[in-house]
């Protein structure tokens, strides 16, 4: 077995689950040894560069339990966060403010860190007790742009975007409820 | 062809804005044979240029120059330096209006004696009446071609309005229907018909809707009178010693200042920026800022009464198909103090794409009741109340301790709700989420105001110098030949969304300018 098929077989082992827990996370998300994330599931990469890789996956996760989609995968997550290792690539400050940032709440999470706390209620509310720190507001504020704007999920939420170069809605639907 | 001028041309008309006062007031003028210079802050864009995309279309068109705020309004604490959501292109804020174009009721001009005294309110009567405007009204409606007025039939109902109008009916409201709204329902004056993309609030890229973009400011320039300078910043108005305007100092695209000559300078910078402009241009003669002798200007703004109502379905919606604004709610537009407030409101419906809506509908919030609002976009519903708000001394535009990129001092804007305006929400929140449960909603959402774009009042009519900032012609009671021509001028804000009654002024004005010039009076 690749490791690609372990990791899709424990996916698929998950799939009872009706809420997923933050080890399905872990598994996951793999980080290489070159410091990559590594979603093999989802069939994604993504090199981390200026910040630690377990922080990258930390703030993927408290991406999701911000604003928790169940039905739209991680990498729409890790996109919306990864002008984040971007920023902190040329910004020791900004790296280390970051850093600060998922070291709290790992410091709050306990052992195992904000990723090892397997459920969605306790680490949101690990969240709530750090929402003062001005850089929950920077990523929440940040994210509600970065993640929304993603063109790739508006079918998930049944938003069609652009209509001019259709034709508008005028044969496409504009007043075609039935159920009223 | 479009004229160029001189910059010591002091014969011409300097407009400063090119939106839906600015742009009214150059095309009516230089149909009169009056030269003009608009001046704007903004790019020059063709509506082929517009993007159906949110986040990119108001990074293309919003002022997003530094503004400060204050004050207890929600907007304050979740978008500290975008008070307004209005527009810095050639055409201003008509690019992004969404075109609901009603008159105002006739006691909305004199609300001292229909109201009577409201505490905390500085109510005052405009020094016009209906009866004067409404020649004017239907010279506006005709202009900007408003469906259900003349001859022009309504648009047809979207989904969002059909939800909207079952709502409506089940609580007996009578005067519902797709709108007045400044929206090609038939192709006329050279535009298409509405194909219904949605987008509105992002330019619509048929020229359907009503903009100056592409009716005024054209028609202005094909009579060889009017030039319009885009990216020309206007930084201050000059006067000279006997007190009367010169002219105006602006930044140019490279950034370097300029002066233009005028025999008369109209201001139309919206409500904004305007009383900024008069407080910025503050001399030796006018310390408090120019037409300021009243310390009126910069005071009463108003930003109407506004929120919105989702609601979410057990079926789909699909809302945001067809115009932004596709159906207009009038019965609570009545001044009916038995509600509990005084003046009225006006439920329009809204939708918004799902990028703007997760930053929109609860601003700042987080987590699972936030999210699973939004995982019912599709089936979800949408109306914006848009309602009279009491003028107040207290709530104005200063100049802010921060300046932006040219070295001026920005607008800082504060505003506190009155418990009338409060009173008036709660009511219309109410109604609006009890229109949406009479036809299965499962779940409505209180949405707070967003960023305004309705903003009125900082340079007010008024019949006594003493009052207001200008006259029932939009002229300073202080400099005859320096005048207001957008929304800054309205004395009290009407329940009605105000593009039609600012167009509306701008006709009017630019009558009285005409004749007053013809008269050598100015």
């Amino acid at each position: 077995m690749t490791a690609t098929e372990t990791t899709l077989a424990q996916g698929l082992s998950r799939r009872g689950f009706l809420q997923r827990s933050a080890s399905g996370f872990t598994a996951a998300i793999a980080i290489t040894s070159t410091g990559a994330l590594l979603n093999p599931s989802e069939a994604w990469a993504l090199d981390v560069k200026g910040l630690k890789p377990e922080t990258m996956k930390t703030l993927i996760l408290v991406a999701r339990d911000i604003y928790p989609h169940d039905k739209v995968p991680d990498r729409f997550y890790a996109i919306a966060m990864k002008g984040y290792d971007d920023k902190a690539a040329g910004n020791p400050e900004m790296k280390a403010q970051i850093e600060g940032f998922v070291a709290a709440l790992d410091g709050a999470a306990g052992e195992g860190g904000y990723v090892g706390r397997p459920w969605e209620a306790d680490r949101v509310a690990i969240l709530k007790n750090q929402s003062a720190d001005p850089m929950f507001e920077t990523i929440r504020s940040g994210l509600v742009v970065s993640l929304y704007n993603q063109k790739e999920i508006w079918p998930i939420f049944g938003y069609e975007g652009e209509s001019f170069s259709k034709g508008g809605y005028i044969e496409r639907g504009f007043d075609d409820i039935s159920w009223l | 062809m479009a004229a160029k001028f001189d910059q010591n041309d002091d014969s011409v008309v300097v407009i400063v804005g090119s939106g839906a006062g600015g742009g009214t007031l150059g095309n009516e003028l230089a149909q009169k044979g009056v030269k003009v210079v608009v001046l704007e802050a903004g790019k020059r864009l063709d509506y082929s240029d517009f993007i159906n995309d949110e986040w990119p279309s108001f990074t293309q068109l919003a002022w997003t120059d530094m503004r400060t705020t204050s004050g207890s309004w929600r907007v304050h604490k979740n978008f500290p330096n975008l008070p307004a959501w209005i527009v810095k292109t050639v055409g201003g804020t008509t690019t992004h209006w969404a075109g609901a174009s009603l008159r105002f009721q006739e006691h909305e001009f004199k609300e001292t004696s229909t109201y009577g005294h409201i505490p905390g309110a500085n109510l005052l009567d405009w020094p016009i009446t209906l009866a004067d405007l409404e020649p004017y009204y239907a010279k506006a409606e005709d202009k900007m071609r408003v469906t259900r007025t003349g001859d022009r039939p309504g648009l047809p109902g979207s989904n969002n309005f059909k939800v909207f109008k079952a709502g409506a009916d089940k609580l007996g409201y009578k005067e519902c229907h797709t709108g007045r709204m400044a929206i090609n329902s038939v192709p006329g004056d050279g535009r298409v018909a509405c194909h219904q993309t949605g987008f509105c609030f992002q330019g619509c890229k048929w020229g359907a809707k009503w903009s100056t973009l592409y009716t005024e400011i054209p028609k202005g320039e094909a009579t060889g009178n009017m030039e319009v300078r885009p990216e020309s910043h206007v930084a201050q108005v000059e006067h000279d010693a006997s007190g009367k305007v010169t002219g105006v100092t602006y930044f140019d695209a490279d950034g370097k200042l300029q002066r233009q000559k005028a025999r008369i300078v109209a201001i139309a910078g919206n409500s904004l920026e305007s009383p900024r402009l008069l407080l910025n241009s503050a001399s030796s003669k006018y310390p408090d800022g120019l037409a300021n002798s009243s310390g009126q200007v910069g005071r009463n703004y108003m930003r109407h009464t506004t929120g919105s109502v989702y609601a979410i379905f057990e079926q789909p919606v699909h809302m945001y198909r067809g115009t932004t604004m596709a159906g207009i709610m009038r019965d609570e537009a009545r001044n009916d103090p038995s509600r509990g407030f005084v003046g009225g409101y006006e439920l329009e419906t809204l939708s918004l794409g799902l990028p703007f809506m997760a930053a929109f509908l609860d601003p700042g919030a987080w987590g699972r009741e936030f999210t699973s609002a939004l995982d019912g976009y599709s089936n979800m519903a949408g109306m914006w109340i848009v309602g009279e708000d009491m003028p107040q001394e207290t709530n104005r535009i200063t100049l802010s301790d921060q300046k932006d990129k040219w070295g001026l001092p920005v607008a800082d804007v504060h505003f506190d709700d009155h418990p009338n305006d409060i009173a008036m929400r709660n009511h219309a929140f109410g109604q609006g989420k009890a229109m949406y449960e009479a036809v299965g909603a499962t779940r409505t959402f209180p949405t707070p105001p967003y960023p305004s774009t309705h903003n009125l009042g900082t340079n007010r009519m008024s019949a006594s110098a003493r009052d207001g900032v200008v006259n029932g012609h939009g002229q300073t009671h202080d400099i005859k030949n320096l005048f207001v021509s957008d929304g800054s001028q309205f004395t009290t804000g009407g329940a009605e969304n105000p593009t039609l009654t600012i167009v509306t002024l701008a006709i009017r004005q630019a009558d009285y300018i005409a004749d007053q010039m013809k008269s050598n009076t100015i």
